[in-house]
C-alpha cells in the first residue's frame, strides 16, 4: 500500500485577500518499506505537504492516494477504516500527546477492532515496548517524561494502527541531539522491520542521507530534486541542493564555516517569474527566467535548467558565495 | 545505509540506556501524587489561601449545623427589639425582635447552596454553549457568540432585575434570572479554550487514530478547555452571592421572612443608627466572598495555562 501525491497545490489566504501559494504541484510517491525523504528551508511548504498527505488539511488543487483510493480530508466523520493506515508523527511531541490522558490510554484508542478486548492492554504494552518505554510507566501523564521518550511514544501511537504509510513531520525538530539520534534510530529500524513507507520530512539534510533511500529536496511549494540519496549527494542535478549540501557543518579540523545561501527565501506570496531559484543562484543564465520542468537526471529528476538536454552549460560544483 | 545506521547506534549506547528508564526520581513512583503532594504544600505556604480556606470551610460547617449552632429560631420574633449586641444576643435582635445571629447562621443555609447552584447551572448551560461554538464553529457557533455578546450588552444586575420583576419575585424565580445573566462569560470562556485546542495536534493525532468526533470532545476537548472555566466559577461564586443578594435587597429574591443576607441588610437599612442588623449579614457575605475570590486566585496561579504543559 502506497502513498501517492499528485500535483499537489495547497493555498492559503494571506492578507487583504491574496492568496498565498505554500504548495505548487509537487508529486511524490512513498512504497511500502522505503523511505522518502522531504528537505527544505523553513517556510518551503515541507509541513503544508504533509499536513495535505495525511488527511488533516485539504489540497486545493491535486489528489492524495492511499492504496490506489482518494484520502478525504478529515471532517466531521470518523476517519475510515481503510485510511487509519495512514499515520503521522508531529513535529512537537510536547502537543501531539494530551497531557491530561494517560498515555496507554492514549494508545488504546487506535487499537484496531480485530484485536480481542482482552488482549488490548497488553497490544498497546508490546507497542510501547517497540519504542523502548518500559510498561510500568504506561499508565503515565505525558508531562512525567522528556521529550525524547515523548517522541517515542508519539511513534508506538502512531504505530497502533499498524500503518502502511506513515508521515513524520520534522519528528526530531524538536530535541535535543542525543535523543534526535535515539528517535531517529527507533523510527528508521520500526519501518524497515514492519515494512512501513515513511515520508520523513526534516530541514537536516545531513540526517536525511542517513535514514532516506530516496530524497527530494523542495523550494518554495515546488521540487527542485528528486534522486535517490546516494546519487542526490554525489552528483546534485540542482544548484540548490549543491549549495544546501555546501551549507552543512563539517567536524574536521580546518574546516572552517560551512558556505552560506546567499540571501534570503523569497515570500511565498511574491514568488520570482521563471525558476524561483534564480535571484539566489550562481548560474542563474536568461534561460532561467523560462519556468523549468523536472527534467530526468541520471536516476532521479531535477529542475534546472543545467540538465535540460538543450542547454549547453556544465554542471559545476557550487561556487562559495562572498 | 546499513552501516551509517549502525554507526548511528553505536554513538548512542550510553543515551539508550539512560533514556529508556522513566525521566522522574525512583523514590517517587507514582509522580502524580507526589505532585499532588507538592501543589498542596504551596498552598499550605500561602498563609492568606490558609485563611481564605479555613473560612470557606468554616462558612460550610455553620451552614451544615446551623440549628446545633443557632442559639434561637431565626424566624421566632419577640418584644426585644432592637437589642444591642451582647447579653443574650451576641449580635442584637432586629426590627422584628428576632436574633440576628441566628439568622446570620441560617442564612448560611440559604446563600451558600444557592450561590452554588446558580454557578454550576450557569457553567453547565454557558460551558456546553461555549463547547458547541468552539467545536462546530459555522453558523450555529457564530450564533451562539452572537447571543452571547446580547447578554454582555446588559449591566449584569439590571439584567438581573429585569428578568427576576418579570417572573415574580421568588427564591426560584432569583436563581433562574441569576442563571441567565451569568452563563454567557462561561460560554465565551469555555469557547477561546476549545478554539485554541481545535488547532493542537493531539487533537490531530486522536482523530487520525480513528477517534470520532464526539469521543475526541469528549477525551481530548473538555478535559483540557475546563480547567479556567472552574476557576472563573470560584471566582463567580462570590459574586453571584453579591447578586442574590442586591436582588434580595431589592425585594427579587427569596420572600420575607426567610433568612437572607441580602434582604437582613435591607432590613436594616430603615434605621442606620441600629448598624448591628445589616453590619453582620454584611460581613457574613464580605467573608464568604473574599474567600472564594483567594482561592479562585490560588486555583488560578495552580491551573495557569503556561505551567499545564511545561511540566
Amino acid at each position: 500500500m502506497s502513498l501517492e501525491l499528485r500535483d499537489i497545490v495547497v493555498e492559503y489566504r494571506g492578507a487583504h485577500n491574496s492568496m498565498v501559494r505554500a504548495v505548487n504541484g509537487v508529486s511524490l510517491t512513498v512504497e511500502p518499506g522505503k523511505v522518502v525523504g522531504l528537505v527544505g528551508e523553513s517556510g518551503c511548504g515541507k509541513s503544508s505537504l504533509a499536513r495535505v498527505a495525511s488527511g488533516l488539511i485539504k489540497a486545493s488543487k491535486g489528489s492524495v492516494l492511499f492504496d490506489g483510493e482518494p484520502v478525504a480530508p478529515l471532517s466531521w466523520q470518523r476517519r475510515p477504516r481503510r485510511e487509519l493506515g495512514l499515520q503521522m508523527v508531529f513535529q512537537n511531541p510536547y502537543s501531539s500527546l494530551n497531557p491530561r490522558r494517560r498515555i496507554d490510554a492514549q494508545l488504546l484508542d487506535g487499537v484496531p477492532a480485530d484485536v480481542p478486548r482482552r488482549s488490548r492492554r497488553s497490544y498497546v504494552l508490546e507497542q510501547l515496548d517497540r519504542v523502548g518505554v518500559a510498561p510500568d510507566v504506561a499508565g503515565r501523564f505525558p508531562h512525567q517524561f522528556s521529550g525524547g521518550q515523548l517522541q517515542r511514544i508519539a511513534i508506538a501511537r502512531a504505530l497502533v494502527t499498524r500503518p502502511s504509510v506513515l508521515i513524520a513531520d520534522e519528528p526530531v525538530t524538536a530535541l535535543d541531539a542525543s535523543s534526535q539520534v535515539h528517535v531517529v534510530n527507533t523510527l528508521t529500524q520500526l519501518v524497515r522491520d514492519l515494512d512501513v513507507g515513511m515520508l520523513f520530512i526534516s530541514h537536516d539534510l545531513a540526517l536525511v542521507r542517513h535514514i532516506a533511500d530516496t530524497t527530494a529536496v523542495m523550494y518554495l511549494g515546488k521540487l527542485a530534486e528528486t534522486a535517490p540519496t546516494a546519487q542526490l549527494w554525489s552528483q546534485p542535478g540542482h544548484p540548490y541542493t549543491s549549495s544546501l549540501i555546501a551549507a552543512i557543518p563539517q567536524v574536521k579540523a580546518g574546516a572552517g564555516l560551512p558556505v552560506a545561501l546567499a540571501g534570503e527565501v523569497p515570500d511565498p506570496a511574491n514568488v520570482p517569474t521563471g525558476c524561483a531559484f534564480r535571484p539566489r543562484c550562481p548560474h542563474a543564465s536568461d534561460e532561467c527566467t523560462r519556468e523549468p520542468e523536472l527534467w530526468p537526471h541520471r536516476a532521479g529528476r531535477s529542475a534546472c535548467w543545467l540538465i535540460h538536454p538543450g542547454t549547453e552549460i556544465p554542471v559545476r560544483p557550487a561556487q562559495p558565495v562572498a | 545505509m546499513t552501516r551509517t545506521h549502525s554507526s548511528l547506534t553505536e554513538l548512542t549506547e550510553e543515551q539508550e540506556a539512560a533514556t529508556v528508564t522513566p525521566s522522574d526520581d525512583p523514590a517517587a513512583p507514582r509522580r502524580r501524587w507526589w505532585q499532588a503532594r507538592t501543589e498542596a504544600s504551596r498552598i499550605w505556604r500561602q498563609p492568606v489561601v490558609v485563611v481564605a480556606l479555613l473560612v470557606a470551610g468554616a462558612w460550610l460547617v455553620v451552614a451544615i449545623a446551623a440549628p446545633l449552632l443557632a442559639p434561637f429560631d431565626p424566624l421566632q420574633q419577640s418584644s426585644d427589639v432592637y437589642a444591642s449586641p451582647g447579653g443574650d444576643h451576641l449580635f442584637g435582635t432586629d426590627a422584628l425582635g428576632r436574633d440576628v445571629l441566628s439568622r446570620v447562621i441560617y442564612g448560611a443555609r440559604l446563600s451558600i447552596p444557592l450561590a452554588l447552584t446558580i454557578v454550576l447551572c450557569a457553567l453547565a448551560f454557558g460551558g456546553l454553549l461555549g463547547l458547541v461554538a468552539g467545536y462546530v464553529r459555522g453558523i450555529i457557533g457564530e450564533s451562539i457568540m452572537r447571543l452571547t455578546d446580547l447578554f454582555f450588552a446588559f449591566p449584569q444586575i439590571i439584567l438581573a432585575m429585569a428578568v427576576a420583576a418579570a417572573f415574580g419575585p421568588s427564591t426560584l424565580n432569583a436563581v433562574v434570572a441569576l442563571v441567565i445573566v451569568s452563563w454567557p462569560i462561561y460560554a465565551r470562556v469555555i469557547r477561546g479554550a476549545v478554539l485554541s485546542i481545535r488547532s493542537e495536534d493531539y487533537l490531530n493525532a486522536s482523530r487520525m487514530l480513528g477517534v470520532g468526533p464526539v469521543a475526541a470532545l469528549r477525551r481530548d476537548v473538555m478535559p483540557n478547555s475546563f480547567g479556567p472555566a472552574v476557576v472563573l466559577a470560584t471566582l463567580e461564586l462570590g459574586n453571584s452571592m453579591l447578586l442574590l443578594a442586591a436582588l434580595s435587597f431589592l425585594g427579587l429574591g427569596p420572600r420575607p421572612p426567610a433568612a437572607e443576607w441580602g434582604a437582613m441588610i435591607a432590613l436594616g437599612t430603615n434605621d442606620i443608627s441600629r448598624w448591628w442588623v445589616s453590619v453582620f449579614p454584611g460581613l457574613a457575605i464580605l467573608t464568604v466572598v473574599m474567600a472564594c475570590n483567594i482561592i479562585g486566585d490560588a486555583l488560578r496561579d495552580r491551573f495557569d495555562p503556561q505551567s499545564v504543559g511545561g511540566r
